[in-house]
């Protein structure tokens, strides 16, 4: 099993982030949202800076800068007049408002506030006000995403006629994944509401003009018509209930969820297609039955490459579940899946996502940072490292290469164009695996023969 | 439309259209998306080079997970500064006070990296339930036998400024403490330069080559034991107004150490600091010295950087930074590239920096305080502007319209100081503006 980790009172190189920012990614999502976070100005400051730096996209994340007396008398005032303000500059449909530690530890009644902003300046109307509880004392990044999730959902549906739409809830995709699942469903001739769509909204064109609010997002309307869907398809298995939006829906307006793992690998994407497929009445489409078979092709072709590789992967629980997923099915050894998330679930989740595939057991632990990682890494000798861009000096430090996925890539172009889901996303990942691992053979070589 | 909101009005000022008021250096208004960050950001960013010292953030993760290894701030040995050191704050320690955590943490990590000294940030949170972090650090210190220094970097308690006043108070602690026996009579330390791309060996270079002794990098490629000496020094050359002059100050007050302010950006203010340093040891043969370095430098690079200059003539410039100073230097130095600056604002300057930067920029340059992107695009696009000089935040409001833009903030990589600095600068402001992406752009096809 390998050497059991003191338990460090201290945390160093965090393996996950806080709460509003997974929140703010959440709202802007959203068609025609400002994401808002009552706090002090840093917390928003940070954040844009963090998810600038890997999707290359201008975010305007609005605070209610909260300053000394605030602190001490309450920060009502500041939060009705940043709404005011970014009303009057925005003109936003919704405003996402997340609270932040400094808030929540003052004890700022958000809801009440907000109840009061209503009746003193939107008798004439005004944009929509949504919003979520996200102290970053509790929590990781993913539950201040699925949070906000959550709470579009409660806050904004109602009944509605039954319709044959589907909801897909898809966590924290990339905004090419995001992409590709709409176009999957769409090939499957489904209509989907995807909550959130970052897709174009962190990854749109060169403009002529700064965007108020970039084009693109989950529409309002369709948010509103969730509960009359035929379904819910919710990926994630680690997601607590009451976090899930799929969940209220399922009690609220009895819409059937379907709750499946993101759709990383053969097998999931494999369970995905069966849901659409029960979903819509339509045999999987010929173009994604080719691409699962070029994808098991290629994995034929490439098996021996990636062959008992040794892995460490880490990030967000519900991605290293799925990558996990993947390795033990293309006969990688995943040695090590780690995670700063403590749903609970993980663990559980790994040991069923490689039963019956990976050789031996990795070892798997929640609530870890990088300095665990670190300390477990070094006697597991991995062939490389697969996640995120902050594993990067880890995998320096041993000499093997860092496989990027995930979020944040603050190191490399394109962070928000890699594909981690459906058969195409498989593809991407096995070629960036195998290609790694021939790679560094022949740099290591002396020969350094240009075929394989 | 109007880009900016009525409250922002009298925070933005163009030069020679009215007489020059301006509001500044205050709260961000809410809602108005500033670009600036909290107290907590200033106290983490003027301390983060100090490179054996150990940084620990006391509170939630996000402060720490933020600021993990983002300055690219060099270090010549120890690398203890890149590493993000947290109490991760979990609900319990916010019911129950945080103070047993902090100190358990401590004592976990001066053991396991045996750091000359600890910084200890405070957080929203901490100066909200009233954790005692003096009273731990003084606890850990005694016990551990390293100066273990609270910063009061609680981020509401005002804006980036209050945040280098805090991280100034810090190193005042360390300031006195180590032996100064030995010490030139010609010798200095270097306040506000953060060795990013290793800008301080370059100018620590200058320095040895005036026959000046360096004794502390304040904090760049810093170390603690060199800021225990540093009341030694004859004089302190202070750059970057916000973020040191503080401790400059300071020292002034305790040692009587008086300062000079410098610049090491662009050749005019880069030769003039080091002019200003000989003239005040008042020694010929180090002037005489100083005259041959600046020559020297001067004929490495200026072949090259009129070839640059040629090029770019008449180009139209936008500056956004941090600190008032900088802007003053880049002014200029977009000057010697024949360049002109058309909009020129900080986050965190005072009324004096910015009557200065109304004196020395062309009529209808637009000067602005505490400035945010919808604000900042409107400007761009008002102003036809070439290229714009900024930080991460402000490089998607350039390219997302189609404008160059240069990186002059504590995250960039590229060398920016000193002469060979001043042709970096050239390079890649000619890096950006030429290339022929920007045909494809919207704003190209017109």
């Amino acid at each position: 099993m390998g050497k059991i980790l003191p338990n460090y009172v201290s945390t160093t190189n965090a393996c996950k982030l806080c709460k509003p920012l997974g929140a703010s990614l959440a709202f802007r999502g959203v068609e025609g949202a400002v994401p808002f976070l009552h706090g002090s100005q840093g917390c928003a400051t940070y954040m844009r800076r963090y998810i600038i730096s890997h999707f290359n996209e201008p975010i305007d994340i609005a605070s209610s800068s909260l300053g000394e007396k605030n602190a001490v008398y309450g920060g009502g005032a500041n939060l009705k007049l940043g709404l005011k303000n970014v009303t009057e500059k925005y003109h936003p449909a919704l405003i996402g408002i997340a609270t932040t530690c400094l808030t929540e530890t003052i004890g700022d009644d958000v809801k009440r506030l907000l109840f009061e902003y209503r009746r003193e300046f939107m008798q004439d109307g005004g944009p929509l006000l949504v919003r979520v509880s996200t102290p970053s004392y509790s929590g990781t990044h993913m539950e201040g995403f699925h949070a906000a999730v959550r709470a579009l959902v409660e806050q904004l549906t109602e009944a509605t006629e039954a319709n044959s739409t589907v909801n897909i809830l898809p966590g924290f995709l990339s905004a090419a994944d995001l992409r590709s699942l709409k176009e999957i469903v769409a090939d499957c001739g489904l209509t989907a509401t995807v909550l959130p769509d970052f897709s174009e909204t962190l990854d749109g064109p060169a403009l002529r003009d700064y965007p108020l609010i970039p084009k693109g997002g989950t529409k309002i309307g369709d948010i509103r018509a969730m509960g009359g869907a035929k379904a819910t398809v919710e990926f994630g298995h680690t997601m607590p209930e009451q976090l899930s939006g799929g969940k209220y829906l399922e009690k609220a307006y009895g819409v059937d969820l379907h709750r499946l793992g993101m759709p990383v690998g053969i097998r999931e994407t494999d369970r995905f297609f069966e849901v659409l497929r029960e979903l819509s009445g339509n045999p999987i489409p010929e173009k994604y039955a080719m691409a699962r078979g070029r994808l098991v092709d290629s994995l034929v072709d490439g098996h021996k490459y990636v062959f008992g590789k040794r892995a460490v992967v880490y990030g967000e629980e519900d991605l290293v579940i799925g990558l996990t997923s993947f390795l033990a099915e293309i006969g990688v050894q995943p040695v090590l899946c780690a995670s700063g998330g403590t749903s609970g679930g993980f663990v559980r989740a790994i040991e069923k996502a490689v039963e019956g595939f990976a050789v031996e057991m990795p070892l798997i632990h929640e609530g870890m940072d990088f300095h665990e990682i670190g300390e477990l890494a070094g006697e597991l000798r991995p062939d490389f490292f697969l996640g995120y861009s902050k594993g990067y000096a880890l995998a320096r430090g041993l000499n093997v290469p860092l496989i990027r996925v995930g979020f944040p890539i603050h190191d490399r172009v394109g962070g928000q164009r890699l594909l981690h889901i459906g058969y195409h996303g498989a593809q991407q990942l096995f070629d960036l695996i195998a290609n790694a691992m021939i790679a560094a053979k022949q740099d290591n070589s002396e020969v350094g023969y240009s075929y394989m | 439309m109007q880009a900016a909101l009525q409250e922002r009005q009298d925070s933005i000022h163009r030069t020679g259209e009215a007489p020059f008021v301006m509001e500044c250096n205050k709260d961000s208004l809410a809602g108005a998306v500033s670009q600036r960050a909290c107290v907590f950001c200033g106290s983490r960013v003027v301390l983060y080079p100090i490179a054996d010292a150990l940084h620990l953030v006391h509170g939630p993760i996000g402060c720490a997970v933020y600021t993990w290894d983002i300055r690219g701030a060099l270090s010549s040995g120890p690398e203890l500064h890149r590493l993000s050191f947290s109490t991760d704050m979990q609900e319990t320690d916010v019911i129950f006070g945080g103070e047993k955590k902090l100190y358990n943490a401590l004592v976990e990590l001066i053991d396991r990296h045996a750091p000359k000294a600890a910084f200890v940030y405070s957080t929203c949170i901490v100066g909200i339930i009233g954790d005692d972090m003096a009273a731990v650090c003084r606890r850990v210190s005694e016990e551990k036998s390293i100066p273990v220094l609270p910063v009061q970097s609680e981020g509401f308690k005002g804006n980036k400024r209050e945040g280098y006043k805090a991280a100034c108070n810090a190193m005042r602690q360390l300031v006195g403490m180590g032996d100064i026996s030995g010490i030139s009579k010609y010798s200095l330390n270097i306040l506000g330069d953060f060795n990013l791309a290793g800008e301080i060996w370059l100018i620590r270079d200058y320095f040895a080559r005036m026959g000046v002794e360096v004794v502390a990098n304040i904090t760049g490629d810093g170390r603690v034991g060199d800021i225990q000496r540093a009341h030694g020094a004859a004089l302190n050359v202070v750059q970057c107004s916000g973020s040191t002059m503080d401790l400059a100050r300071m020292m002034e007050e305790d040692y009587g150490i008086p300062s000079l302010r410098v610049s090491y950006f662009g050749v005019e203010d880069m030769a003039e600091s080091l002019y200003a340093v000989a003239a005040f040891f008042k020694d010929e043969e180090m002037m005489r010295r100083t005259r041959e370095l600046v020559k020297e430098e001067l004929s490495l690079i200026m072949p090259e950087l009129m070839r640059y200059r040629q090029a770019l003539a008449g180009k139209r410039a936008a500056i956004y930074v941090g600190g008032a100073f900088k802007a003053f230097s880049l002014v200029k130095a977009f000057r010697t590239i024949g360049m002109q600056v058309v909009m020129v604002g900080s986050q965190t300057g005072t009324p004096e920096d910015y009557a200065e930067l109304a004196e020395i920029t062309d009529p209808g340059t637009i000067i602005v305080d505490d400035s945010n992107p919808l604000e900042l695009s409107s400007f761009l696009q008002e102003k036809e502007v070439d290229i714009f000089v900024g930080g991460v935040k402000e490089r998607p409001i350039a390219y997302k319209l189609g404008v160059a833009f240069c990186d002059h903030n504590h995250e960039r990589k590229e060398m920016l100081a000193g002469f060979a600095g001043m042709l970096n600068f050239a390079r890649e402001v000619y890096g950006s503006v030429m290339s022929p992406v920007w045909r494809f752009v919207p704003r190209g096809e017109k």
